[in-house]
Parts: structure tokens; sequence; C-alpha cells
């Protein structure tokens, strides 16, 4: 629902939503010219929870930094090292084996859906509904329970090495992994029976906050905010690292270019995910998780290297720029959902502020992500 | 007439311990209902089963400072809890709990509930306005535009009840819905209009009901992942809690209401169960009833403001004010 | 019109699918833990603040080789060794852990090419003090073997 704003100055007033607001789970602040219930303009504020990520990258050698990249986005941290790790292998030519990469993919993909699960909670709180989150949150405990056992901590693991993985997962990990496949495709059913049927829910999400392909691409969406309005585009297919291209997935991509269509395809992500989790199981080679001589001190030759990865967030690019030296001359970490949040402005101008918030809810926005 | 002065005395105090002991225990019963839901065991360390927790609560609530914000309008600002509350009691008084328990019977009793019950959404408005707080202006706003689309069909389907029993007597309204199931208004089979859409019209008074009590998903006044609180941003202490008391309480009358229009009272709904007394019927009906409010509630997402006031004028006053007439029409022909 | 009512008996029915959802879950067991009253058991490997592994005397294993020291991003392990006369190894005489800048990232048991690191399982570490996270690992341990 939007209207044509006539800007009447007198009239309008300021709200502060944040930067403590339970709408933007986190710091983030939005200044919103208000028109009774109508936004005039907004703007968003960050930079409540900056912590200079880029510059400790600089300032701390390879393997003191990796841990670091999971504190960036503490619901996918997984596909964050990713992206880390395999940069800065590209850099110093380290060769992983295969179980390992195997094993990277597994983790990343059960994280995502771990990550999706929390979005789609939240969402749906966000919109007034409390049940799913709790749902939501039984299936992820399980994930993180899986988790923990391997890697040993719940949240901000520090699991991926330069090389490989820091211990191997064990038979038990795999069949509470199989076990949690069957389970979770029945808890979807439950989810789309209990919500994504619901009348309020879609009545709600139809239509709210339509999003051209020319503004995704304008200000580099990615993700499901991109995948929502027909750009079909996911770092996994179009520029295929790790051991992805073994693996048979699809992309959903959906063009109502709507909330409701980014619902859609976040929650057709996990069961693509269960998939590429299930044929990875399936094809796990034995071996060793870190290559025979994997170097003590990480030092890349001189070079400017880029690597891109799809996390749950999106497209997330690490561009490392080395002189030889312990640490990098430059450390530049790309965002995604830095990107996704600056389409708000532009696109809640003239919605009403419950409409505003729901469309900054299925833009899956992690804070700390934002401001690194 | 001191008589009758002394006996509503007498019953606006058994109203309030009984409003304050249902809104102490509902809540008690809302977070345990809300917590099975959700699969854990809500409040369940004070007491058995949690039941010391309400006093607890209402302990730690009083014992707080009532803050009032700077710039705040301090008449209102502490007329208005009290005001939400007092529509919500005076409603008691006129309710018939059974043929015995009754405090006051007026034979205009309905109107005197819906007339107490639409100043219930002028505490919202003070209690916003007077917060000099933005949300709070905002949901006071949203709660009066939904009070009064929503009060509307509300009434409607009351006048049809009105229309079909040829009173607004509450008692009378119970009474002409005896003895069985088939008599209440919900499926007025063997009443004298056979009007068959009243399962509708009784759907059309809940979904009102829900509306009028800022219950989800209508509690837009409230709506906590937007406005923060609503209304009662700026509220602590015992502000706060009659406020909160207030919400059930209105629970509890709307519950009363719809058990008198459409449920029989305290009527069984088998006549050879009349050995078990009319009042334990017609608890037992409010309580299926605020316990469907509290399923509902953690159940389902919010509306939206908009997405109210269409359902409002969209379908529920169309559908209801067809109801009106055809049950104008069936009475006529039968 | 048949599109005005089969949309309203459609949404009507989707909220009863919702509310019959949960139902069901209302009658299913419980499945938190009522944290205080019942603990877990942390996994093998969980990883929480580090602490000195003891040989078979009792006697840290720690040879003072700084290597924890160095790996740590958060400069948060201090620690002091001395040679002993008549002894070639260093003896560990003071190891400071300063836990408010920890981030359990575990490089200092990685680092450790002596065995003398591992992660303990305690969780439960709250306080009001900033003091009481300055652990003194050497006094940990003496305090587990008396």
């Amino acid at each position: 629902m939007s209207k044509p704003i006539e800007l009447r100055p007198d009239e309008t007033f300021v709200v502060n939503v944040g930067p403590q607001h339970p709408a933007t789970h986190g710091v983030l602040r939005v200044k919103m010219r208000m028109d009774g219930e109508y936004i005039v303009e907004a703007e968003t504020v960050i930079g409540y929870i900056h912590r200079m990520h880029e510059k400790m990258g600089e300032l701390k050698t390879y393997p003191q930094f990796l841990m670091n990249l999971s504190r960036m986005d503490y619901l996918g941290a997984m596909g964050y090292c990713h992206g880390h790790v395999l940069c800065v292998e590209k850099a110093a030519g380290i060769e992983v084996p295969e179980r390992a990469e195997y094993i990277r993919v597994i983790m990343v993909e059960l994280n995502r859906i771990a990550s999706h699960l929390f979005w789609f909670g939240a969402f749906v709180m966000d919109l007034g509904g409390f049940s799913p989150l709790m749902y939501a949150l039984q299936d992820r405990e399980y994930i993180l329970d899986m988790m923990e056992s391997v890697t040993g901590s719940r949240l901000t693991y520090c699991y991926f090495r330069f090389g490989g993985l820091y211990n191997d997962i064990d038979d038990e990990f795999i069949a509470a992994a199989r076990r949690f496949i069957p389970r979770m495709r029945k808890s979807m059913a439950k989810y789309e029976k209990l919500v994504t049927g619901n009348v309020i829910f879609r009545k709600r999400l139809e239509g709210n906050a339509f999003l051209s392909k020319e503004v995704c691409r304008k200000y580099g969406a990615s993700s499901a905010v991109a995948r929502g309005s027909g750009i079909n585009f996911d770092v996994r297919k179009n520029e295929p690292y790790s051991v992805y291209p073994e693996f048979n997935f699809d992309i959903p991509v959906f063009h109502e270019c709507d909330s409701l269509a980014r619902y859609n395809v976040r929650m057709a992500e996990i069961e693509q995910s269960l998939r590429i989790v299930e044929q990875a199981l399936d094809k796990l080679p034995d071996g060793p998780i870190m290559p025979a001589k994997a170097p003590k001190i990480i030092k890349p030759n001189a070079g400017d290297y880029y690597q891109a990865v799809e996390t749950a967030r999106g497209s997330f690019g690490v561009r490392l720029v080395s002189d030889g030296g312990k640490t990098p001359y430059r450390l530049k970490l790309r965002s995604p959902t830095y990107s996704n949040m600056h389409l708000f402005d532009e696109t809640c101008t003239g919605m009403m502020i419950m409409d505003a918030l729901a469309f900054m809810g299925s833009l899956d926005l992690v804070i700390p992500e934002i401001d690194r | 007439m001191s008589l009758t002065l002394l006996n509503v005395i007498f019953a606006v105090v058994v109203a309030i311990a009984f409003a304050a002991l249902n809104a102490a225990y509902l809540v008690w019963a809302e977070r345990r209902g809300a917590g099975r839901i959700q699969r854990r065991p809500g409040p369940n360390i004070n007491g058995p089963f949690g039941l010391f927790q309400p006093p607890l609560d209402g302990l730690k609530l009083m014992a707080k400072q009532l803050t009032i914000p700077g710039g705040a309008d301090k008449i209102l600002f502490v007329a208005a809890p009290v005001l939400s509350m007092f529509p919500a009691i005076m409603s008691f008084v006129t309710i018939p709990f059974s043929e015995m328990i009754v405090a006051h019977n007026m034979n205009v009793g309905l109107l005197m509930i819906f007339a107490f019950a639409s100043s219930g959404s002028m505490a919202l408005l003070f209690a916003g306005w007077s917060s000099r707080n933005k949300y709070a202006m905002m949901s006071a706003v949203r709660s009066v535009s939904q009070a009064v689309a929503y009060e509307i069909p509300m009434l409607i389907t009351a006048i049809t009840i009105v229309l079909m029993t040829g009173t607004m007597d509450l008692m009378e309204i119970v009474r002409q819905q005896g003895p069985s199931i088939l008599h209440w208004n919900i499926f007025p089979l063997l009443t004298n209009s056979h009007n068959l859409l009243m399962p509708f019209s009784f759907l059309i008074f809940f979904t009102c009901t829900l509306a009028e009590t800022n219950r989800a998903p209508f509690d837009l006044g409230e709506a906590e992942s937007e406005l923060v609180a609503g209304f009662h941003i700026e509220y602590g202490s015992m502000g706060f809690g009659l406020f909160f008391m207030a919400e059930y309480a209105n629970i509890v009358i709307g519950s009363c209401l719809t058990t008198i229009l459409f449920l029989g009272g305290w009527h069984p709904p088998l006549p050879f169960l009349g050995f078990i007394p009319g009042v334990v019927w017609f608890l037992l009906k409010i309580y299926i009833l605020i316990a469907t409010f509290i399923w509902i509630r953690w159940t389902f997402p919010r509306t939206t403001i908009y997405g109210l006031l269409n359902l409002s004028w969209k379908i529920l006053i169309p559908i209801s004010l067809f109801n009106l007439l055809l049950t104008a029409g069936l009475l006529k022909v039968f | 019109m048949g599109a005005y009512f089969s949309e309203i008996f459609q949404g009507l029915w989707s909220l009863f699918v919702g509310l019959g959802i949960t139902f069901k879950e209302f009658f299913k067991p419980v499945v938190t833990m009522p944290y205080p009253y019942e603990t877990i058991e942390m996994p093998a490997r969980y990883r929480g603040h580090v602490e000195l592994i003891e040989d078979e005397e009792g006697k840290p294993k720690c040879i003072v080789c700084m290597a924890c020291q160095r790996a740590c991003p958060s400069d948060c392990i201090t620690l002091d060794g001395e040679k002993p006369e008549g002894s070639k190894k260093k003896v560990l005489t003071s190891y400071q852990l300063d836990f408010t800048r920890c981030s359990l990232c575990g490089s200092c048991v990685e680092a450790c090419n002596f065995d003398a690191l591992t992660f303990s399982k305690e969780y439960n570490l709250a306080s009001t003090r900033k003091e009481d996270f300055y652990f003194d690992l050497l006094k940990r341990l003496e305090d587990r073997n008396s």
C-alpha cells in the first residue's frame, strides 16, 4: 500500500527507528520522516557496531585473523570463513584435500539452513506471529548441536583452516545429519501450512515492496533479494568454487519482486541445501582433512586476489592484496547485507511503517555484518 | 432505592475482584498456554505449576515507581489507565452469570455494555496522546480507527440478535435460548427465525470482539514489532499493570457477551445436563472462548491497519448487513 | 462475486489449518531444558577457555616456548618461566589468561607442540566483576590437584 507523497514539511515528523528497536534486529538506526503512518523519506544510519574487521585483517597474520570472519555474521558464520580460506588458499597456492572440501560444503549448507531458519522465525515475528520462531529454533538447535559436537562452538565457529579443517567429522555427525534431512523436510511441510498458506501472512506480503530488477542491479543486491526479483544469480552456479559443480541442485528464482517472493526463495533454498547435504554425505570421500605439508606460516605471493562465495545472505567477496608479507597489505570484505540494505531508503518511500518494517524483515539484515 | 445502590456497590466490588483475579490468572494461563504451544513449560517455578507467578508479578509492578515523561499531559497520563479499567468493571454489573447471579439486571443491558465498551478506546487515545511519544500517538490513532470500524459490524450483529429475541435485556436473551443447543442463537434451528447464517454471524461477532479488545491478530495498537509497545510505551509500574488488566478484563467481558448472545448463556447444551448449576456452564463457555483467544494469538501473525479496515468495511459489514436483512425477512415469514 | 466468496472461504480455511497445527503442538512434550535445575554434558570437543595439562608428576607439561602467546590474536596470554639451577628445561612460573579478551578461537591449543594446553568444559562463567576473568591457569592446575 503506498500513496503519492506531497511533501509538507510542517506536517511531517521524524521517527527514529532504532538503534534499539525490535524490528531492526540489532543496532541499525533508520531515520524516518513520516506523514502520519506513511514514510516520506527514510535514511538508514549504520556504524553502531563497527569493529574494524578490515583493519584488523591488515594488522594480524592470516591464521590470527581467521576467527574474525565468523564474528562478521553470527548466523551464517561458516560461509564467511569459507570465502576467506578459499581466497587465502588461492593466494598462497595451497591444495585442499577433497574430503576437507566436501566437509566444508556440508557445514556451509547446514549453516545456511540454520541461518534461513532463524531468519524465517524472526521474519514471522516481525509480522507479529510468535510460535513459528520457536518451531524454527527447535530445528536450528538440532543443527547447532551437530555443529557443536564437531567444531566445539555453536555460533562463532573457527573450524576452517588454510588447507583444510580443524578436525574431522565422525560417524555420529554423519548419522545425525542423515536423521536431520527427513526431519527438516517434515518441518518444512509444517511451516508451509502454518505460515506460507496463512491468509494474513500472504495478504501482508503479496505486492509488498516491489523491487525491480533495475533497482537490485543498481545497488548490487544478491541472495534472495535479487532472486526474488527474477535475477538468476548465485555464485555457486555462476562462478563455481569449491566442489559445488559436482552437486545437482537448482537456484530458486521468483519473478514477483515482492516480499513474498523473497520469502519463497529462502524457503526453497532450504530444500536445495538439504539436497546438497544429502549428495555430499553420499559422495563423501575418504582421506586426510589437511594437506600433507601444510605451511606453518602463510605468506601468499604478492598480488591481488578475489574470491566470491554465496553465503546465506548473498554474494560475499574477499579481496586480498598481498605484498608477500605475513599480513595482508589490504583486505576488503564485500558484505552482501550492506548492498541489500541500501535498497531500503529508496524503496520504502511512500510505504506505511508496518509494510516498511515487513520489507526490512524480508531483506534478512544482520547488522554486525553490515558494519563489520 | 438504597438497597439497589448497596447492591450495585457490592456488585462493583465483586466485579473488581473478579476482574482482577481473572486478569491475573489469565496472564498465567496465557503464558502457560503459549509455552505449551511453543513446546516450552512456561512459568513453572513459583509455586505449583507456577501459580504464584501472577501475585508476585503484581507485587513487583506495585513496588515500582510510576514515571511520567517530561512534557506529558500529567492529568490525562495518570487518568488513562484508570479509565481503561473502568468500562470493563462497569460492564460486569449487568452480566448475568446465571438465573440468580446478576448484580443489576437492566432492560437495556446490551446497550449499556456497548456504551461502556466504546468508551474504552478513549482511554487508549488519552494514553497515546498524553505520553508525548510518537509511537504512542500512532498507536492511539490506529486504535481509534480500529474501534470505529469494528463497532459497526458488531452492533449490526447484535441488532440481529435483538431482532430475533425482541429484547435488549440480557437475561431475557438468555432465557429465550433454552433448553437445548438447538435453541442457541448460533444454531437457531428451533427458534422463531431458523436463520442458517447465524454461525457466520457468530464468527463475525467473535472477530469483532478480537478487534475490539485489541487482541492478536488485531493488536495493532500494541504492535510490539513496529510501535514497540504502542499506547502504553511510556507506562511503567501499575499504570502498565492496569492496562494489562484492562486488556484481560475486556477479554472476559467480550467472551461473556458472546456467550450470552450466541452460546445460550447459562443453559446446558442438552436439557438432561440441567442438574449442573448454570453458573458452571456459563464459566465453562467463557473460559473455552478465552482459551480460543489465547490459541489464536499464538498462531497468527498480525494484520496490517489497512488489511484490518478492508476486512471490516468490505467483508464483515456487508455480510452482517445481509444477515440482518435475512433475519428480518425470515422473522416475517415464520 | 464468486471470487469474493472463494477468497473469504480459502482465507478462513487457512486460518483453521494454522489453528490445527498449533493445537497439535500443544499436546506434544516440552523440548526445552530448565537450565539452572538441569544441565547438559558438554560434547567432547567443546571449546571453553584453555587449561594447562599436567604430566604424571602433576607438574604442567608446558616448557615455556611462548608459541601460544605468539599465536593468540588478542594478546590475552601472558606466561613466564625460569630455568631452575641444574636443569636444562624452563619451568612455568606463571600463566595468565585474560578471558575478557579471549574469543575462544583455539589458536593457542593448535600452536602448542607439546600437548600442554587443552580446552576446559566450563561454561558457567558469569560475574559482575572484571577481575573474575583474569585466570591464573597455574593456580587452577594446583587447585585441581589438591
